[in-house]
């Protein structure tokens, strides 16, 4: 059971310039989880040393923040994209 | 949700501008009511760059009837790429004029107040106080968190976009109504983990896609029609061709729009997004020399190689006589090692002393130990040594 994840270009360099890349569904921490078994350290991207979501990277479960919803702890149920929106500043 | 029209019509269009603006005028939903609002409309544009082109560009041609324009900057060739309101006869010129003058061939009508300086806490509220709203062209975050801030605190919406190679995001910003900038992003980056539009490159077309999007909500707005990017964050990918939005939540905690708020008054937003990293700490500490210690230096004779670490733009503005300059971008993919001589001790510089800490963390992990940074960077040169020169 599987879930679609968006990498941004800024962090396509770890998954071989895959925009769009599956792995599979759990809560939202397995599934970075299983993205960094598949392209190892994509997940500090995303993650810091504290275990925490990075405060300048989003992640989106469907249309929804998930600092809006529990965190590393929600749910991502097979079938489900997410998002991985970092902060750009150019312009 | 749709929002009530930001900007009252004015009394009358001329006959002339009847003419001109005939093909909004036709659309019901803009009107004559409508073409008033936007000429009774004032704009400020910050940053006449990437994003700020297109987007003055239009916002002209539409017959908005104020247009202010911050920029501090000069056309460069590199520009030419995308800032389509500059040409080659502008290069070397203020952006801001060069602006100006592309707008008035575009639409007489249009009023420009031009902006020649840099936007800081000290002058954002001033500047931004006479206009209905801001569109943010900026091209960094301490910039980004400057403008969210000023227009938070002021109740101005403005009209937000951002871009890096083929990555566009787009959004609207009015803590009255919705989320602001900090709900979306409650802090910056740390420098270097995020590269610049200079570091890594933009598609030049890439701040039309996104310029025009933020043009077309501030349209919106200001004539009150469809629905606005409030609360919504538009991302657009060029490679793949897709436009996604997602729900942008008012954060409760946010520490300038929410319940308590911490951020009352504008920061220092250099500090705030410019803390330099544990291992560059770490690797400056005991090893940063004063711009007098180096001035010794040099005139001492002794065996030095000085790197300045800025931006090619930056260099040109102004730099420290005798300095090579291998940008940061170079020590972070490596490359710059192979151009650093063994035999002389390395000398690191930047604008105020983060940069020159974080590639100083570099060349000290690739064995060149002695080597040292200058605190406070060529600013301090230009304050202790030679005032003759211009800071920025």
């Amino acid at each position: 059971m599987t879930v679609s994840v968006r990498i941004p270009t800024i962090l396509r360099t770890f998954t071989g310039g895959a925009a769009e890349v599956a792995t599979d569904s759990g809560t939202l921490r397995e599934v970075i989880a299983g993205l960094d078994a598949s392209y190892p350290g994509i997940r500090g991207r995303i993650v810091d040393d504290a275990g925490q979501l990075r405060r300048f990277v989003n992640v989106y479960v469907g249309e929804e923040d998930v600092r809006f919803a529990q965190g590393l702890d929600t749910p991502v149920p097979a079938g489900s994209h997410v998002s991985v929106i970092p902060a750009v500043a150019g312009g | 949700m749709s929002l009530p029209p930001l900007v009252e019509p004015a009394a009358e269009l001329t006959v002339d501008e009847v003419r001109r603006y005939s093909r909004h005028l036709i659309i019901p939903d803009v009107g004559m009511t409508g073409q008033k609002r936007l000429k009774n409309a004032k704009v400020l544009c910050v940053g006449a760059g990437g994003l700020g082109s297109p987007a003055l560009l239009y916002l002209a041609a539409a017959g908005v009837g104020t247009l202010g324009i911050v920029d501090f900057d000069v056309v460069d060739e590199s520009n030419l790429q995308r800032q389509v309101i500059h040409g080659q006869s502008d290069i070397g010129r203020s952006k801001a004029e060069s602006a100006r003058d592309s707008i008035r061939e575009i639409n007489p009508y249009v009023n420009v107040i031009v902006h020649k300086e840099r936007l800081d806490s000290d002058n954002a509220m001033e500047i931004f106080a006479d206009y209905d709203l801001i569109v943010d062209g900026t091209d960094n975050f301490a910039t980004r968190y400057l403008v969210n801030d000023a227009c938070v605190l002021l109740g101005k919406p403005y009209a937000w976009g951002s871009i890096y190679r083929f990555d566009g995001q787009a959004s609207v910003f009015w803590a009255e109504y919705g989320p602001c900038y900090r709900c979306l992003y409650p802090e910056p980056p740390p420098p270097g983990m995020v590269p610049s539009c200079a570091e890594g490159g933009v598609l030049g077309v890439l701040c039309a896609s996104i310029g025009s999007i933020q043009v077309n909500e501030a349209i919106k707005l200001i004539t009150g029609i469809g629905e606005p990017l409030a609360g919504r964050l538009m991302i657009y990918d060029a490679l793949e061709m897709t436009y996604r939005s997602v729900k942008v939540r008012k954060d409760p905690e946010c520490p300038v729009c929410g319940k308590n708020p911490t951020v009352t008054e504008l920061i220092d937003y250099e500090e705030f997004c410019g803390a330099v990293s544990e291992e560059a700490q770490e690797a400056a500490a005991g090893s940063t020399i004063t711009a007098r210690q180096l001035k010794d230096m040099q005139d001492a004779g002794e065996n030095i190689f000085l790197v300045d670490v800025r931006e090619p733009n930056e260099y040109e503005i102004v730099s420290i006589p005798g300095s090579v300059l291998i940008p940061k971008g170079e020590f972070l993919s490596g490359a710059a090692l192979e151009q650093l001589p063994q035999d002389k001790r390395l000398v690191l510089h930047c604008k105020s002393g983060a940069r020159s800490a974080e590639c100083l963390a570099i060349v000290k992990n690739a064995g060149f130990s002695d080597a040292v940074h200058v605190g406070g960077g060529v600013l301090s040169w230009v304050a202790t040594i030679d005032p003759s020169l211009p800071s920025y």
